[in-house]
């Protein structure tokens, strides 16, 4: 008799969770935080962040309001060093080289970790201007073709060139709300980038900007390693490969997304996904 | 479980809770009668058995429209989306036990009049009692959310395995006696075989409770006692 006893079971839900673990292990580690922890003046915002973010394919951060997401989200590109008052302890490292190394350039940082907002900000410039901006100052292209070839390429990886060709001219600002984002994505593309951040890029959008802001997401991973704060589970759900979630500054949980929404290990993870606490 | 900030969740949730506490007791019940009728050749409880079947089928598609119009609406996750979908297919195996109750009084109705000797029954009559005790605790443990009861249940499905094997050669042994009891027995040996399947039902039951409470599915191969597609019993001319 093929008897199942309480620990052959126990066994098997080991395995899934290692298995899980390891499922996309295809990618090496593109970032890397340890014991991460982030004050803002006296306050803590962030206690002793670790987790690995593997190399193409898109993590997604989940926690209610003020856990801390879109904090830790802002150290990997050193966005926190323009607020007052902010610390940063713990060690965040790019291809294992250390970001907060005082000899590394803060601008050529940001130039390999490119960041999207939640609402589209584009410059007040022309849509061309905007996408040209970036790989101009940092001196990307030597001509103008050349020029025009980057900013081409990157409206069309942003899946917006054919909407806006006839238009390249006329100021981004005059775009709707999904196609902006859209163009902000051709933007932070254009200095290619190794990371992008994206800080809930669709909540000021319509489903279908959404969508299609999805789609982009999922077609920009084969390139780019992707890590997007979402206030949806469904879009988390959605477009991620692997998940973490933070609750009140502390890394709750990380896991492969399928594994996250629909047998999240911890209890928070469990009531905060299913909509029991806020 | 504590409750949803949406309380109108809680209260789809606890509907299709009830739903499939209704259809698990009517399905019970058409088991139960079903056998009863059998046992009495009783045409009168047979018929009432075929026509309560229409109730466990109505329940089980409100349950089906009910879980997909809380799957649209709530977009539920993790322990609330097995839950969802526990309740379907918990009500897809309760529907299709309804429907073997079902053929059994139909059954029934059948050999009304023929030729029947009772003690063949009685094996019948002991595999059911052993198929709805299953069914019983499996609806116990999906209401109670109780893992140990359920792989009980799970487990424990061999043991109608073997009675109905048994039962298969009893019965074949008695055709082989009286081609006279040839009718009644074939009857009785689709009655026997209905029972097994609902003892099955009992054990998918059994495996969904285990999935919704762990979120892992049973995988390991089920103990099975069944040998009866491999059973003869040779004729000895007397």
């Amino acid at each position: 008799m093929n008897d199942v006893s309480a620990s052959s079971l126990a066994t098997a839900a080991t395995a899934t969770v290692e298995q899980a673990g390891v499922g996309d292990n295809q990618s090496a580690t593109k970032v890397t935080a340890e014991n991460v922890s982030v004050f803002y003046g006296e306050k803590q915002a962030l206690f002793d962040v670790t987790i690995d973010i593997p190399e193409c394919s898109v993590t997604s951060f989940i926690g209610p309001s003020g856990c801390g997401k879109s904090t830790f989200l802002r150290c990997v590109n050193r966005m926190n060093d323009t607020i007052d008052g902010c610390r940063v302890t713990g060690l965040i490292s790019l291809d294992k080289r250390d970001i907060y190394d005082t000899e590394l350039d803060v601008v050529e940082l940001r130039a390999r970790v490119g960041m999207v907002f939640q609402k589209p900000n584009p410059f007040p410039k022309s849509i061309f201007e905007n996408v040209a901006y970036g790989p101009r100052i940092h001196g990307l292209a030597s001509s103008k073709a050349e020029l025009e070839e980057i900013v081409v390429t990157s409206l069309r990886k942003a899946s917006l060139f054919e909407e806006v060709k006839d238009r390249l001219l006329e100021p981004g600002t005059g775009l709707s709300g999904g196609q902006q984002q859209r163009l902000c994505i051709a933007r932070a593309i254009a200095v290619s980038p190794e990371v992008i951040l994206m800080d809930e890029p669709c909540s000021a959008l319509d489903p279908i900007a959404t969508a299609k802001i999805e789609e982009l997401i999922d077609e920009l991973r084969a390139n780019y390693t992707i890590i997007i704060v979402t206030h949806s589970m469904q879009q988390a759900a959605r477009v991620s490969q692997r998940t973490a979630f933070f609750h009140l500054g502390n890394l709750v949980e990380t896991g492969a997304t399928d594994e996250i929404f629909t047998n999240p290990k911890d209890k928070r993870t469990l009531d905060y996904i299913t909509g029991r606490f806020g | 479980m504590s409750d949803h900030i949406v309380t109108s969740f809680d209260e789809d949730l606890k509907e299709l809770a009830q739903r499939i506490s209704e259809i698990g007791g009517l399905a019970e019940r058409a088991v139960d009668r079903s056998v009863r009728a059998l046992v009495s050749v009783d045409a009168a409880v047979a018929r009432k058995v075929i026509e309560d079947d229409d109730r466990i089928d109505e329940l089980q598609r409100e349950i089906e429209e009910k879980a997909i119009l809380t799957i649209a609406r709530r977009q539920p996750m993790a322990q609330d989306l097995r839950e969802i979908m526990a309740a379907i297919h918990v009500a897809n195996d309760l529907e299709r036990v309804g429907d073997l109750a079902k053929n059994i009084a139909k059954r029934v109705i059948a050999i009304g009049g023929q030729f029947q000797p009772q003690q063949f029954v009685h094996g019948v009559e002991h595999l059911a009692e052993l198929a709805l005790e299953q069914l019983k605790n499996v609806l116990d443990s999906y209401v109670g959310r109780d893992l140990d009861q359920a792989l009980a249940v799970w487990r424990r499905d061999n043991e109608i395995d073997v009675l109905y094997t048994s039962l298969f050669r009893e019965l074949l042994t008695y055709m082989m006696e009286d081609p006279r009891n040839i009718s009644f027995c074939t009857h009785l040996l689709f009655c026997a075989k209905n029972i097994e399947r609902i003892g099955d039902h009992a054990t998918n039951i059994a495996e969904i409770v285990h999935y919704l409470i762990t979120g892992i599915a049973l995988t390991d191969e089920r103990p099975k006692q069944d040998t009866s597609s491999l059973t003869s019993v040779e004729y000895k001319d007397a």
